[in-house]
């Protein structure tokens, strides 16, 4: 890439060069654009033909950054509420004032209470997925973080089994990103197949994966499995859906893996080298017959086995795993059965397979061991850390559902501040019935909110309102899969500024160097970020923006080469040193050490009776091109293009209930109900309906008790506590029950 | 001189809506005015498991094929955006070759 990254063009417009993250939200994909910027406006987005992943392409939401930059709801000064909670009155404070509040109040609670009486509370995609583990244990010095999504159901429980069973960095197809010359070189490998398992890549780009790279891979000859309840647009691009009852997936991996078993499909080298538990798991899949597999799954049983067959034979034949494994209290089994599926199949770390990332992040040693700064004493007090070991072993946080319970009865002991960092958890996002956490919260004595927009959550609980500069207004860096397996890394450019915002490093930076200066040598992102980068790579921050993006060289077959344990020996970095098929940690901690499929907890099967008034399986969460999550409502052209919350049902189903194409319907069930608007099609089951998460209105009063319209269609109301799998993780948010009639209102 | 299209791959149009987005901020059009939009057909199931549903953009009267950037050297806003790398620009002579080449799911505008 060219190596100026800032430009000043004739007409006076300055153009700088960028690799997108947040805010808005995204995942860390690092998209390359030009940022046009003219008398301190950004004017215009355009892709960078330049960058060797996303080579000029942008989505609609980065295309749309200039309406978000300068919306006129945005907030871009700190904020101290002078109304009641809930009421829309605020006072423009400065950056000193509003650190003076919040550090008397931060010394108020650690003094009187302990420091664990202040809680960090994260969103996802974001940036402030690397920073709040920091700002709780670095800057603010309390052990409790927490993503209170119920059994933390979004990509941890996928980076815990990928620990304890490979002990290895995020597996994600190889779509030859470390290449500077991609799909050509030759070290690379086009995948014959692709299997692409409850997950949507091409709208979700994934934790940092370019989800259009699969477009790129089938233009090339790859063709495409789906396993979805739903055939989206890519299924119908697939040579084969297999369209499986929502939640019955840890049974159809069994039973694919039944089949290459039996047939003896798998590859006996690595089986008999790299594993651990062959004979056990082999026994265990005589349970998942096709026939018995079909019946649970309604897949039927020919196309599993000529599924398994191709999986079984093609080379290389990567399986991409999606949401689905971890929304669902059976998916650590189902995670542990695909992770099987792919190693005895040979697609682990060989080209055009599977890629890992090493055991220890990219620019990960930092994050991490900012816990080791809180004494042991103050560690242990980390809520549900004891009870949840499976967890709290992989992850740095809180168990979320013991968070709610602490909340709901003060005990162990009762959380007073609350510290909301890019998270709008009322919305239909990052947990299970929202609207008994907004009850919860209105306990928290004090609170802080980092965000843009005065979301419900801000408008709820925030005391103080913190303003975070969007990616085209700060400096830092965006690795893929943050840091665990970093396909490449980016600068992202600060441009200009709106107001005065500071960034999640900027604000982990202020607040440490008043509370914990000790743990903060550095005065800006710059100096924070050269420190991280130069004894890792030998570079600085200014040349990483010289280089625009930096793709660390990878290495095939790690485990035959020492370089996936600390210990420098061959093998995985596991209790075994080997891929554990049968798993030593999850049987130490009680749990089956073999997968096993589990009946969703309400289902016709396991709840019949609930089933004949609630008829409908309920699936959620699958995304669209226009929104991250609870973001972008407020942007005037993706509102263009989406402007309702969609749920999708058969035809034939909604026929007999009298429901037609564009009618507005409730959907409830035992646990709550909420509003949107249907679109009829033949691509989802008659006895599935798929609603849409993440909705509230910023066109809707702000105050409570509308706060801005969130509990109208709010999905996850539908969805229960606590229940979760054995090991701490997964809940049901793809596999409900519910009702659907048309509002009449 | 050759007379200019614009060529899509609707086999591989993903409907990610960056072609009318790109194109909006191209030439500064507001809200319900296209110089390109998509359409969409489907889905629908012709035999089961084979299902059609496409998504394809096409030009108005807006669209000059962005005389403007290909002089400054660079590609229509929608062909530089489009996430599914699924148009073309070129001479329609060129472009009608690479049609056939191809020989499915393609068509071409001259807007």
């Amino acid at each position: 890439m060219e190596k100026e990254w800032k430009k000043q063009q004739p007409d006076g417009t300055i153009t700088v060069r960028t690799c997108g993250w947040s805010p808005p939200g995204d995942h860390p994909v690092g998209c390359g654009m030009k940022l046009h910027i003219k008398d301190g406006k950004l004017v215009k987005v355009e892709g960078d033909p330049e960058h060797p992943i996303s080579q000029g392409r942008l989505c609609v939401r980065c295309l749309t950054l200039p309406e978000y930059v300068h919306h006129p709801q945005r907030i871009i000064y700190p904020m101290k509420r002078v109304g009641k909670r809930g009421e829309d009155k605020w006072q423009r404070i400065s950056w000193d004032e509003a650190m003076d509040i919040i550090c008397d109040k931060i010394r108020h609670y650690t003094d009187n209470y302990g420091a664990e009486s202040i809680i960090v509370f994260g969103g996802t995609g974001r940036e402030a997925c690397l920073y709040y583990y920091p700002l709780a244990f670095s800057s603010i010095g309390t052990p409790n973080c927490c993503y209170p999504l119920s059994g933390w159901s979004c990509y941890g429980p996928r980076c815990s089994i990928t620990d304890y069973i490979l002990g290895a960095g995020y597996p994600e197809i190889d779509f030859a990103g470390y290449y500077p010359d991609r799909y050509d070189n030759p070290n690379y490998k086009l995948p014959e197949y692709i299997v692409i398992w409850g997950k949507n890549p091409l709208m979700s780009n994934p934790d940092g994966f370019y989800g259009h790279s699969i477009i790129d891979m089938m233009k090339r000859g790859t063709k495409i499995i789906c396993v979805d309840p739903r055939i989206h647009w890519l299924g119908t691009r697939a040579e084969h859906v297999l369209q499986l009852r929502p939640g019955t997936d840890t049974a159809l991996a069994l039973g694919l893996l039944n089949v290459i078993i039996n047939e003896d499909l798998y590859d006996h080298e690595f089986v008999e080298k790299w594993t651990y538990g062959f004979e056990e798991l082999k026994e265990r899949v005589q349970e998942y017959p096709p026939e018995k597999v079909a019946e649970i799954t309604w897949v039927p049983k020919e196309q599993i086995i000529e599924v398994a067959r191709i999986i079984g034979t093609a080379k290389p034949c990567p399986i991409q795993w999606g949401l689905a494994v971890d929304e669902n209290p059976n998916g650590v089994q189902l995670g542990h059965a695909i992770l099987a599926l792919i190693a005895i199949t040979g697609n682990l770390d060989v080209p055009g397979g599977i890629t890992i990332g090493p055991p220890a992040a990219l620019m990960g040693k930092w994050r991490m061991e900012t816990r080791s700064q809180l004494p042991d004493e103050l560690w242990a007090k980390r809520i549900g850390a004891e009870e949840w070991p499976a967890l709290s072993t992989a992850m740095a946080t809180t168990h979320p559902d013991e968070t709610l319970d602490t909340l709901e009865t003060g005990k162990p002991y009762k959380l007073r501040m609350g510290w909301f960092n890019s998270t709008n958890f009322i919305s239909a996002t990052c947990s299970a019935q929202p609207d008994r956490w907004y009850r919860a919260l209105q306990s928290l004595e004090f609170n802080v909110v980092q965000d843009t927009f005065m979301t419900p959550t801000a408008m709820a609980f925030a005391d103080i309102f913190l303003p975070l500069p969007t990616f085209a207004e700060h400096d830092g860096v965006v690795l893929t899969h943050f840091g665990r397996n970093a396909i490449f890394m980016g600068a992202m450019n600060k441009a200009f500024e709106v107001g005065e915002c500071k960034s999640d490093i900027e604000v982990c930076i202020e607040l440490g160097k008043r509370l914990h200066p000790e743990h903060w040598p550095w005065d800006t992102a710059e100096e924070f970020f050269n420190d991280q980068l130069k004894p890792e790579f030998g570079f600085d921050f200014n040349d990483l923006r010289e280089k625009g993006v930096f793709q660390p060289p990878y290495e095939y077959k790690k485990y035959e080469k020492g370089l996936l344990r600390f210990d420098g020996e061959p093998g995985f970095n596991t209790v075994t040193g080997m891929v554990e098929l049968c798993s030593t940690l999850f049987e130490a901690w009680g749990e089956d050490p073999l997968p096993y499929y589990q009946e969703p907890h309400y289902s016709p099967y396991s709840t019949p009776e609930l089933f004949k008034e609630y008829p409908f399986i309920l699936t959620t969460g699958a995304r669209a091109f226009t929104s991250f999550h609870s973001e972008h409502r407020q942007v005037p052209s993706l509102r263009e293009i989406t402007p309702d919350p969609i749920v999708e049902i058969n035809p034939e189903a909604a026929e007999k209930l009298g429901i037609k194409d564009g009618d507005w319907v409730y959907l409830e069930n035992m646990f709550g109900k909420c509003k949107q608007k249907v679109k009829l099609t033949k691509t989802i089951n008659p006895k599935v309906v798929h609603a849409s998460h993440g909705w509230w209105y910023p066109e809707k009063p702000a105050e409570e008790p509308s706060l801005f319209g969130v509990w109208e269609s709010n999905i996850n109301t539908l969805i229960p506590h606590k229940h979760i799998g054995k090991l701490g993780f997964g809940a049901p948010f793809k596999c409900l029950i519910c009702k659907v009639y048309k509002a009449e209102d | 001189m050759s007379q200019y299209g614009l060529l899509i791959d609707y086999e591989y149009c993903t409907g990610c809506h960056s072609c009318e987005v790109s194109c909006k901020n191209e030439k500064k059009l507001g809200r319900g005015v296209y110089g390109i939009k998509l359409a969409e057909i489907g889905p629908f199931e012709i035999t089961p498991g084979n299902w059609e549903w496409n998504y394809i953009p096409s030009p108005t009267k807006l669209c000059d094929l962005c005389a403007d950037r290909i002089e400054k050297g660079e590609k229509p806003a929608c062909v530089l955006h489009c996430l599914g790398l699924a148009m073309d620009y070129g001479p329609v002579e060129e472009l009608a070759k690479k049609m056939a080449a191809k020989g499915k799911k393609m068509v071409m505008f001259v807007p």
